[in-house]
């Protein structure tokens, strides 16, 4: 579905992503975990072009942006790219001078040309599905965070995407709002939605994830079947990182 | 009636007169300058480095000169190359080039200021620069920017008594012609303290109610 080669992101000397090689299939959950600092943010960023890698190529369907690309020639492919790829970001993001459903069907509207009333009606329909139909005209500053992550979702639905990145969607979360953010993204993995998630949510991960990615020092340390690599991780630095968890998820047996 | 009041009330339709010309020049340095200020901020933000010196200079001068020399320089300067300009197009012009000055500071502060997640939203739906601009950014920076540019305007009010020096008959033109003849300094002066007093707090309130009908949406707790 997306497929990322060669993948380098330099930041002043700093070489944050070292020529990763990424792709993910049709269908597929892939969640990345790793330390702060590790690059997976960067990766999933680099994915939409939010951050422009300095050297590699993605390709989703038959878009492809190179970072070797003119200006001009990638200025469009990424443009197309971002249509194909959805972003949901860690602090929401909303428009704050427009309603729930003002931010969802803005995109349909300005940037796909869709007519107002078909939008508005995907868009009420997309409220309903993140359980917040009776939303629908609130400003994002009366919404709770957790109502401002599932707002940004169906955003991120409403402009079809075949991929959708979450780069950690309930990070900036109080810790009572981050399940019901967590329920929507499972059942976005249950209608078999191609996602990427980055994220500190480890048996979320575990639970929801096809495929895991341990990341760091900018690159793909190991990755696996999910479920497996959450119960065996086979590299030192996987088995540290996951230490915590692997230990407390020992605790609740 | 007595001596003060008498010469008040006869000189009203003459003061009024030179008041239109005071709205008139405030409402267009207004409308004309924020055009051309946002332009400017356009450039000011641009990564065309030509175009940000240039942008930068200009805000420099404007901020740096006085405005009456910028307008001696319109009316007057400009004569002697035989661009002989009549005077209120000149005031239009001199407050706009100096209202662009300073509100293109504003403006550009004022879109500096919505955070890159703001950006980041809008391109992860597929928006353009110019759109993001247009739908997401100055919405949210035009809030910002209000309540500074409303100073900007208020004290643009005050500014186009300027204008007298380069014969433009405002308010202010008016008492001096009226004192001339009248010798009533104190009088007529006061008289066209009290008029601006009245047109600049009047459009203070009009741009009161703007603010509190436009911030309304995004503020609600």
């Amino acid at each position: 579905m997306i497929e990322a080669s060669g993948l380098t992101k330099r930041f002043g000397g700093h070489e944050v992503l070292k020529s990763i090689d990424f792709s993910v299939a049709r269908g597929e959950v892939v969640a990345i975990i790793g330390p702060s600092g590790s690059g997976k943010t960067t990766l999933l960023r680099c994915l939409n072009y939010l951050e422009q890698p300095n050297e590699g190529r993605i390709r989703i369907g038959d878009v492809v942006v190179d970072a070797a690309d003119p200006q001009k020639q990638k200025r469009k492919a990424v443009h197309a790219l971002r249509l194909r790829v959805s972003m949901v970001f860690q602090g929401f993001n909303l428009f704050p001078h427009r309603t729930a459903l003002g931010n969802i069907v803005e995109g349909p509207i300005v940037v796909k040309g869709e007519k107002r009333e078909v939008a508005v009606a995907r868009g009420t329909a997309l409220l309903a599905k993140v359980g917040l139909a009776s939303k629908a005209d609130e400003y994002p500053a009366r919404l709770s965070g957790g109502q401002q992550q599932r707002v940004a979702i169906a955003r991120a639905l409403a402009m079809e995407p075949d991929v959708i990145l979450f780069d950690e969607p309930t990070s900036a979360l109080d810790p009572e709002l981050v399940g019901e953010v967590l329920t929507v993204i499972r059942d976005l993995a249950g209608e078999h939605r191609t996602m990427v998630i980055v994220t500190h949510e480890m048996s979320f991960a575990r639970d929801v994830a096809d495929r895991a990615l341990f990341m760091a020092d900018g690159a793909i340390v190991e990755q696996g079947e999910a479920a497996s690599l959450f119960r065996t991780p086979q590299n030192d630095r996987t088995r540290q990182f996951l230490q915590k968890f692997l230990r407390e998820g020992q605790y609740s047996y | 009636m007595s001596g003060p009041l008498l010469l008040v009330w006869q000189s009203l339709p003459q003061m009024l007169m030179g008041a239109g010309y005071t709205i008139e020049l405030s409402i267009g340095g207004m409308v004309f300058g924020l055009a051309l200020g946002f332009i400017v901020a356009m450039m000011r933000l641009s990564r065309n480095r030509v175009l940000e010196r240039i942008a930068r200079s200009y805000v420099s001068f404007i901020r740096g000169t006085p405005l009456l020399v910028q307008l001696f320089i319109i009316y007057y300067g400009l004569a002697q190359f035989g661009l002989r300009l009549n005077p209120i197009p000149s005031a239009m012009i001199g407050f706009s080039l100096n209202v662009a000055g300073y509100t293109s500071e504003t403006i550009r502060a004022s879109i500096d200021s919505i955070g890159r997640g703001q950006w980041e939203a809008a391109y992860s739906i597929g928006m353009s620069p110019a759109q993001a601009m247009r739908r997401v950014i100055i919405p949210q920076a035009a809030l910002v920017a209000l309540p500074s540019l409303g100073n900007t305007f208020i004290g643009l009010i005050k500014d186009t008594s300027l204008a007298a020096t380069i014969q433009v008959p405002e308010l202010f033109r008016q008492a001096q012609l009226i004192t001339a003849r009248t010798f009533q300094v104190f009088t007529m002066y006061l008289m066209a303290a009290v008029l601006y007093w009245i047109i600049s707090s009047a459009l203070a309130h009009g741009q009161e109610r703007m603010e509190r009908r436009v911030s309304l949406p995004a503020h609600a707790t």
